[in-house]
């Protein structure tokens, strides 16, 4: 198995569901509690790397970091080099990549907290952020556990978006995925096969979590 | 929202509301219009589903704007639509127990109490809503949450929460429907002898007559938006009843009777009205021969022949004279003496005219069964 590969693609989705929580949860207030009119549109566009092929997004981060993009020259004026095909680079594409993995969740438990519950605080003195931390972010514990879980998961097992804005550059770029591509074409199917099983354990792992958190409650206990 | 006192401290304050607000219901839209004034003490709000309660509460709360007017708590004005003011519900300071309570279902019954005291140091919060939780006699339960504990003790935390900030005012929405009697009157009791010390108006919301007769305090009976009834609930209130003291306002005829025989065969009931000779057949209802009623029959539901009416599908049919006939923006109302019984009716200028109905002329009173409306004494 290729360490530096497995450390990177943790790396990379440690980062990037962290992120996803910070930026997620105002995302997913304003989809909760917003009255615009348009705000199916935000909806859609949030929804769309779930169906858009990795491919597409891809090619769009990448041209929309590269250097004739306004922030692709922004980052290059800064740091002197562009985005694409660098560990940065591959945090934005990721980011987008599994936003609706941590909004939806999100936002979804959000929307199952009762109005009344935001009334009543209000009538005891909480302004509307104050009720939400206070009374709708610690309802909604286990979709705020869902979506960070499931944005780490999605990231860890990207593909083409880090083929198409990270390339394969050992120790950067190359993640886990892309490392059992590698292995795969140059035939080395033992040690893709340990790769690969690696990712699926994690996955199955990491979802068990998920779903076991979410069970309301334990009828039958699986140990039992 | 507290300043931060420990030792309880008498309040004095007095609600006034002066709002408008079209809101909707179950049969289209209605406009709230009230105009009134609560003193420190229990007021009930009484008034059918959808006569606009909740919509007053939480125009006073502030969770919703009234479209105009003016709310004032305890000489603050919150809300003034002329002047634009409108301060915000979490800063009016006043209590408000929802209908379903709202208990927040992830906090103990003594972090729930304690909510409203975030301004305040961990152990001043803590003797403050120790002392709410031993008025309201559910201290024993302060670790439980809200799922573990019984609809009566549920009421009594939010009761407690709503309380424990000292507001200004308490507005209780339908808190007892869902309580038995002997739980009901209890926390009643409570809260009475809470406001004993803490002198606030308590505006307290149903639409059972019975509790508001059990409660006994200054009434103001809603009905589709507006207020049309207040005072003491022996005035205004008549429970149980067939129609509401509001339905009944409006007729201009109102007699005490009762009931002498029930003709359940036909669905109608003779009823002799006050202690005269004269009797009136009423649709049929669930009383007793012998009890007491009123009947109440609007003026212009009475039809007048200068002949005994035959072959007429009317059930009552009562000689009288008229005593005296008024015309008026462009209706004739007249007043029929039958067997010392004053009717008023109203009728077409026409009517009167192609009659030749003049006061002393002897006529018939014509009242159809179903236009008799009763009400319970």
């Amino acid at each position: 198995m290729n360490w530096q590969a497995f450390w990177l693609s943790v790396e990379l989705a440690t980062i990037v569901s962290f992120v996803l929580f910070a930026i997620g949860i105002p995302v997913a207030y304003w989809l909760t509690y917003s009255r615009w009119r348009w705000k199916f549109l935000v909806e859609a566009a949030v929804a769309l790397p779930i169906v858009l092929p990795p491919t597409v997004l891809g090619f769009y981060v990448l041209v929309a970091l590269g250097s004739r993009s306004p922030l692709g020259r922004w980052w290059e004026s800064l740091t002197g080099h562009t985005l694409a095909f660098t560990f940065e680079g591959l945090v934005i594409g990721s980011l987008l990549y599994s936003l609706p993995f941590a909004v939806q969740p999100f936002a979804s438990a959000f929307g199952t907290v009762d109005t009344k519950l935001i009334r009543a605080a209000a009538s005891l003195g909480d302004s509307p952020a104050l009720a939400f931390r206070r009374v709708v972010l610690p309802l909604s514990k286990a979709g705020l556990i869902t979506g960070f879980t499931l944005s780490f998961a999605h990231t860890l097992g990207e593909f083409g978006v880090v083929l198409m804005v990270g390339g394969n550059i050992p120790g950067v770029t190359r993640t886990l995925s892309i490392d059992i591509y590698d292995q795969v074409q140059d035939a080395q199917y033992a040690s893709a096969n340990t790769t690969a099983l690696a990712l699926l354990v994690i996955s199955f792992v990491l979802l068990s979590i998920v779903y076991g958190l979410n069970r309301r409650s334990w009828a039958v206990r699986p140990w039992k | 929202m507290n300043s931060g006192a420990t030792a309880p401290h008498p309040i004095s304050s007095e609600l006034e509301v002066r709002i408008r607000k079209r809101y909707p219901n179950s049969e289209g839209s209605f406009l709230l219009n009230v105009h009134f004034r609560a003193l420190a003490g229990f007021t009930i709000l009484f008034g059918a589903s959808g006569a606009g309660k909740t919509t007053l509460l939480d125009c006073i709360a502030g969770l919703t704007d009234p479209d105009d007017g003016r709310i004032v708590i305890g000489g603050d004005e919150v809300y003034e639509s002329d002047r634009k003011r409108n301060v915000p519900a979490w800063n009016r300071r006043v209590g408000y127990v929802l209908q379903d309570l709202a208990l927040f279902p992830h906090l103990t019954a003594e972090k729930n109490v304690a909510y409203g005291l975030r301004g305040l140091d961990p152990s001043a919060r803590r003797t403050r809503s120790r002392e709410l939780l031993n008025a309201f006699r559910i201290d024993h339960l302060r670790d439980r949450r809200p799922a573990q504990i019984s609809g009566g003790e549920r009421q009594r935390v939010a009761l407690a929460r709503a309380l424990v900030t000292e507001p200004r005012a308490l507005l209780l929405d339908e808190p007892l429907a869902a309580l038995d009697r002997p739980t009901k009157s209890q926390i009643i009791a409570d809260l009475r002898k809470w406001n004993q010390h803490y002198r606030i108006p308590i505006l307290l919301v149903t639409h059972s007559g019975e509790e508001v007769f059990a409660l006994g305090e200054e009434v103001i009976v809603l009905d589709a938006g507006k207020i049309v009834a207040q005072g003491r609930p022996k005035d205004v209130m008549h429970a149980p009843q067939l129609e509401t003291v509001a339905q009944l306002s409006g007729f201009e005829n109102i007699f005490h009777a009762s009931v002498i025989a029930r003709n359940e065969d036909r669905g109608t009931m003779t009823c002799r009205i006050g202690a005269g000779p004269l009797h009136l057949e009423t649709p049929l209802i669930r009383a007793e021969v012998g009890s007491q009623l009123r009947i109440g029959i609007r003026a212009g539901d009475i039809l007048l022949a200068t002949e005994n009416p035959r072959g007429l599908s009317a059930r009552n049919i009562l000689g009288g004279e008229i005593v005296r006939i008024d015309r008026r923006d462009g209706i004739a109302l007249a007043v029929v003496d039958c067997s010392k019984t004053s009717f008023e009716v109203q009728l077409t200028l026409a009517a009167q005219d192609s009659l030749a109905l003049l006061p002393g002329k002897s006529v018939w009173v014509v009242i159809k069964t179903h236009s008799c409306h009763l009400m319970r004494e």
